[in-house]
């Protein structure tokens, strides 16, 4: 018996969080088979078969499958659950529309957002915004998983060798017309992947202010992040929210700047290896979990640590 | 269009939730409790709706214990016109409630589910996919932007990436994200005609649905806690420390 991961990709590029989805399956079983969904999607497949622990690539290249709208690809993937114990995606927007559909199709509980494989049948996931940690048992003889992304190594993109299978598609089951993708254009790292993450919350004051951030991302090689606050009043993208409803991320480092230390928001990054925090309130919640803090005004703080950056290139 | 809007009584967002003594279950026994604020959302949303002419009727509906008819009733003073409680003391999972939903649906007509995306004490995110793979219907996950255009409606949803839209045709279900509008503050008055507006009380029996359970939490435990750090005099002992201690830039 084996595992299916259910990829997550643009049609051109395999997305870094399906190789830490593809780490929680080797832990389950031996065989992992990983499904590519999409149109004009072979380099998908060709980089995928490379992926170390990957046995079989499923190809389903075809033009209902374009935006992977979870109408037509949840019975694709119902199609091939069977010879599957386990089916795995990992918990992006896209894993999360999709898996839900495919469970109740195939009349299973899913167990979403997974952090920990305890055994076949048993999973740690985070519940009230991370506060506590449950430990799930499901009866279901298939199991339906998302895996968050930051709680599993990466699996190693090179040196496999999977055979590639194309399997047959469904058609456009035409429920749900795809009409446009607004995708927000960086030049810096993936939020999700980056090494180093700055942050800033509604004590940035605007939109304009956030340049003091890049700035210094910029010196760092950092990804920009943000408080819902900040989100919300539209000083950035609804894509850079951190947090229990945005982006779960781990970096090396993460400083937040100008943001309280909601739970809600702690629960995006306290896995974070350092945390570094800059806010003038010296009660701001966020001192509790920061490795180091500095209280102070932020519009001081910043331009000095991006000079002091300057200045100490050892 | 007849809208029904799925509410969820949960422990209030500002309530740190801790496990119990034996590490069984979380400690809830007297937490304030709300409305997810997802679903206040969702209620809004359908609100807004009937203001605006597009919805002929919009229904509140939660699943769960007697009390649960407390967060209906907040849902009716915001403007929904009448209720449902699928009264039962048995926990429930996103695909049982995903079930019930569908039994309510599939008596009413309804042609519009709209749904929060996500409950805040289980952190599923399930179940309006679920509900919508049930009925076979269309799903506009975590909108941003909904635009009833007669049959068809269009959705903007919020994604990794920045957004999407998409359209389909009724009936479908919509799930609720943050931004998706602000909720309204209930006003007295509207608390008051709301103890007046019908609340329906029934049973998942009555509705013929299977609520065995698929799982089961066998331990809750809190998370490793971070211990606190240090706090460093200005950005020149900052990046000192990041450099030479903590060895991260
Ligand atoms: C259902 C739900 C889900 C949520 N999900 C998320 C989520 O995913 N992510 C998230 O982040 N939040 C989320 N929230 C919101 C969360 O509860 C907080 O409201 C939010 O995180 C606060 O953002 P903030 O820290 O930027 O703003 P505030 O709490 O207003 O904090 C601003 C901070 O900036 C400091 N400050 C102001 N000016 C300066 C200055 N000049 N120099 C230095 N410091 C300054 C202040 O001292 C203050 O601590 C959610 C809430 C709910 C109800
Ligand atoms: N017991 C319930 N009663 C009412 N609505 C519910 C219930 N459980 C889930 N929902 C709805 O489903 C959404 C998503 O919940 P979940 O899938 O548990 O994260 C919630 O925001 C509610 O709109």
């Amino acid at each position: 018996m084996t595992v299916l991961v259910i990829a997550e990709h643009n049609n051109s590029e395999l997305n870094a969080a399906t190789l830490a989805a593809i780490t929680a399956a080797t832990q389950l079983k031996d065989a992992v088979n990983l499904l590519i969904a999409g149109s004009g999607c072979s380099s998908v497949a060709e980089a995928a078969a490379k992926v170390q622990g990957v046995s079989r690539v499923l190809l389903a290249d075809a033009p209902a499958y374009e935006h992977q709208l979870a109408e037509n690809v949840a019975p694709l993937v119902v199609r091939l659950a069977e010879g599957h114990t386990h089916l795995l995606m990992p918990a992006t927007t896209n894993g999360k529309n999709l898996m839900p559909r495919v469970a109740a199709l195939l009349d299973v509980a899913q167990i979403s957002d997974i952090i920990a494989i305890k055994s076949t049948d048993c999973f740690q996931r985070p519940i009230y915004a991370g506060n506590v940690i449950a430990t799930v048992q499901s009866k279901d003889s298939l199991k339906v998983v998302t895996v968050r992304a930051t709680a599993f190594e990466p699996a190693i993109a090179e040196g496999g060798n999977a055979m590639i299978d194309q399997v047959e598609a469904s058609g456009d089951l035409e429920l749900c017309r795809w009409e446009r993708d607004d995708v927000t254009e960086s030049t810096r790292p993936d939020l999700a992947q980056a090494e180093v993450v700055v942050s800033g919350g509604r004590g940035l004051g605007s939109a304009e202010n956030f340049q003091l951030l890049e700035a210094l991302a910029d010196k760092l090689g950092a990804a920009i992040g943000a408080s819902r606050a900040a989100v919300d009043a539209g000083f950035v993208s609804n894509d850079l929210q951190v947090g229990q409803t945005g982006k779960v991320v781990a970096p090396k480092l993460y400083i937040a700047v100008g943001i309280s230390g909601a739970i809600q928001h702690l629960a995006g990054m306290k896995e974070s290896k350092v945390i570094v925090a800059i806010n003038k309130d010296e009660d701001a919640p966020i001192f509790q979990i920061a490795d180091y803090g500095i209280v102070g005004d932020l519009f001081d703080i910043l331009p000095a640590l991006s000079a002091e950056l300057d200045r100490s290139v050892n | 269009m007849k809208v029904l809007v799925a509410v969820k009584r949960v422990v209030d967002y500002n309530v740190k939730v801790r496990p119990n003594g034996d590490g069984s279950d979380v400690e809830i026994a007297n937490a304030k409790m709300s409305m997810n604020p997802f679903d206040e959302i969702a209620v809004e949303e359908a609100v807004r709706m009937k203001e605006a002419g597009t919805a002929t009727e919009v229904v509140a509906i939660s699943l769960g214990e007697a009390a649960c008819q407390d967060v209906v009733r907040t849902a009716l003073a915001m403007g929904m016109d009448r209720g449902v409680l699928v009264e039962t003391d048995a926990r429930l999972e996103p695909l049982t409630v995903a079930k019930l939903l569908a039994a309510i649906v599939k008596r009413e007509q309804f042609d519009l589910v709209i749904l929060g995306k996500q409950a805040i004490d289980d952190d599923s995110n399930q179940t309006g996919q679920m509900l919508a793979a049930l009925l076979g219907w269309p799903q506009g996950t975590f909108a941003s932007h909904v635009v009833v255009d007669d049959d068809r409606v269009q959705v903007t949803r919020e994604t990794d990436t920045g957004s999407q839209t998409l359209s389909f045709k009724l009936p479908g279900v919509v799930t609720s994200d943050l931004r998706l509008n602000e909720p309204r503050y209930v006003k007295l008055p509207n608390i008051m005609k709301a103890k007046k507006k019908h609340l329906e009380k029934i049973t998942p029996l009555e509705l013929d649905v299977d609520i065995s359970t698929h799982l089961e939490t066998i331990a809750v435990a809190e998370p490793t806690q971070r211990s606190g750090g240090i706090k460093v005099s200005d950005a020149k002992e900052l990046v000192d420390k990041l450099r030479n201690e903590a060895r991260v830039i």
